[in-house]
């Protein structure tokens, strides 16, 4: 019953705050703010009306959401690749990890949005320098929190593997790596948060195509549909990728309850 | 040799092996040096950058948008916190709406910000505090479900009203969670800040400094030079905060240690 009255409430605050929106711009008083049904509706016809074949995607939909989402899962996969190898190193050796704390204390505190221009000229304009760019924002947390999570490995399992003279790809893949998901874990979902505003930057800066790029072009010709579509489109984008995410923890992490629950 | 003392110097080590090994690598790899310059040529650089006064000026102008910022979030996300940390059914009714506008990244409200205010320093500012306002918000809501029920229920049954208790009670016992919410802000902050300078047009700041000295020249190394010094100013913001957030919740770290040891 507590449960559902929430759930009333929520659909109740959801309903006021989009009916608030449509009665407070309907008038049109205001050409910067468009009412809800207007995005709505602009965002089904530009984004979703395609062909069945496309999955209903027009082509400005694949054109230019496919590749921000695209470069983005990119730059997250590399990010992820390079600074939990690094990571796991610099946990388990400690005098790597002496040499090399002032230069990631160094390196997660540059904004990354600096090393933008710096990409543009090594990459030129396009996808190479928006992935650079992205893992560049990405790599400090992911780095950073394996880090922290390879250190603290329990020394008891860490016995118990060379008791059993687990070589050692062994123990970093049963012992080390599993010890560290949680801290890895929170480092992906810190990078993720990142990913999405390197992925915007980047394109705005030098992008030939993307979300960021419609709206830099939408800036320039008033076109407020579109840079309300972008806008609701990221905040459901960020959604569903933190759902997914969720889901992915819970399964990765779900031994761990289990083994917790046993001890 | 002390451990604090061995990982200073080894630290110290490890930055000059970078430095020297990218040195030796560059200038022995016959690399473009017009897009990977030598380290050194970067360090002169920053020393160039340093003599510019308009940098100075940029940089001023950036910390002054980036207090301001965290200054309106801290102001607005604490007593909302507290509201919604205190009243759980408001804050389940309203997180749908905090998760959907967490995620937007404040970059892409920068069009539509400017076109309303008409004013660039105005919308950074405003961009600064939607980037900032929800590590402050949600810290505050996290500190204030964990305060110890018995302390707010005793002052409840001494008679103290609501608005009491959140500023006797919440407020003390959340602090440590909030400074951990503000130090998040002020670090998302100060990205944000020079994510806005960068991409927005007529905006004043370390961002635009980059663009500017990067005009037409086509040179990188004030660029590097540039991104070397935000790092510093970056690693200045976080000891600073770190620093006040030690010395203000001592007594935070000692209370949950005793309470570990019990």
């Amino acid at each position: 019953m507590k449960r559902l009255t929430g759930l009333a409430a929520r659909l109740v605050v959801l309903a006021a705050a989009i009916g608030g929106w449509q009665l407070a711009t309907r008038s049109g008083s205001n050409p910067y703010f468009l009412p809800p049904s207007t995005i709505l509706s602009f965002m089904y016809h530009q984004w979703f009306d395609g062909p069945a074949g496309h999955l209903w995607l027009t082509s400005d939909a694949t054109g230019n959401m496919l590749p921000s989402v695209g470069r983005m899962l990119a730059g997250l996969a590399i990010a992820s690749l390079i600074g939990i190898a690094l990571g796991v190193a610099i946990g388990r050796i400690r005098v790597l990890a002496d040499l090399a704390e002032p230069l990631i204390h160094f390196g997660r505190a540059v904004p990354p949005p600096v090393a933008v221009p710096f990409f543009l000229f090594v990459f030129r304009l396009g996808t190479p320098m928006e992935i650079a760019s992205i893992a560049f924002g990405v790599i400090w947390p992911v780095l950073v929190n394996t880090i922290d999570g390879a250190r603290h490995v329990h020394p008891g399992q860490l016995e118990t593997a060379r008791a059993f003279r687990l070589g050692p790809v062994q123990r970093l893949v049963r012992v080390i790596l599993p010890s560290a998901a949680p801290k890895i874990l929170a480092g992906l979902r810190l990078g993720l948060a990142v990913s999405l505003i390197m992925m915007i930057v980047a394109e705005f800066v030098g992008g030939t195509d993307g979300i960021g790029r419609e709206v830099a072009t939408a800036q320039t010709t008033l076109d407020m549909p579109t840079i309300w579509g972008a806008i609701v489109f990221l905040g459901l984008l960020g959604i569903a990728l933190n759902m997914i995410f969720a889901v992915v923890e819970r399964r990765a992490l779900a031994w761990q309850r289990g083994a917790a629950r046993t001890e | 040799m002390t451990a604090g003392v061995r990982r200073a110097c080894l630290g110290a080590v490890g930055i000059l092996l970078v430095f020297g090994a990218a040195q030796l690598a560059l200038w022995a790899g016959g690399v473009d040096q017009a897009v990977f310059p030598l380290p050194s040529t970067v360090l002169s650089g920053t020393v160039d950058v340093l003599r510019d006064g308009s940098f100075w000026t940029a940089t001023v102008q950036t910390l002054t948008s980036w207090a301001e910022g965290l200054g309106i979030s801290v102001g607005l996300g604490v007593p909302v916190g507290l509201v919604l940390g205190t009243l759980p059914w408001a804050e389940y009714a309203v997180r749908p709406l905090v998760e959907f506008l967490r995620p937007i990244p404040s970059v892409i409200l920068l069009p539509l910000v400017l076109l309303t205010v008409q004013d660039s320093s105005r919308t950074e500012v405003l961009l600064i505090v939607f980037a900032t306002l929800w590590p402050v918000l949600i810290n505050t809501i996290y500190g204030v479900g964990e305060v110890d029920p018995l302390a707010r229920q005793t002052l409840r049954s001494f008679g103290f009203g609501p608005v009491a208790v959140a500023w006797r009670v919440s407020l003390p016992s959340a602090a440590p969670f909030i400074a951990t919410g503000v130090r998040i802000a002020a670090s998302v902050g100060f990205v944000v800040a020079v994510a806005v300078e960068l991409v927005g047009s007529g905006m004043n700041g370390i961002g635009s400094y980059l663009v500017q000295v990067e005009g037409g020249t086509a040179d990188v190394v004030p660029q590097l030079a540039l991104a070397l010094l935000a790092g510093l100013l970056g690693l200045l913001i976080n000891a600073v905060l770190a620093g006040a957030e030690g010395r203000a919740f001592r007594w935070h770290h000692m209370q949950t240690a005793a309470a570990d040891s019990v």
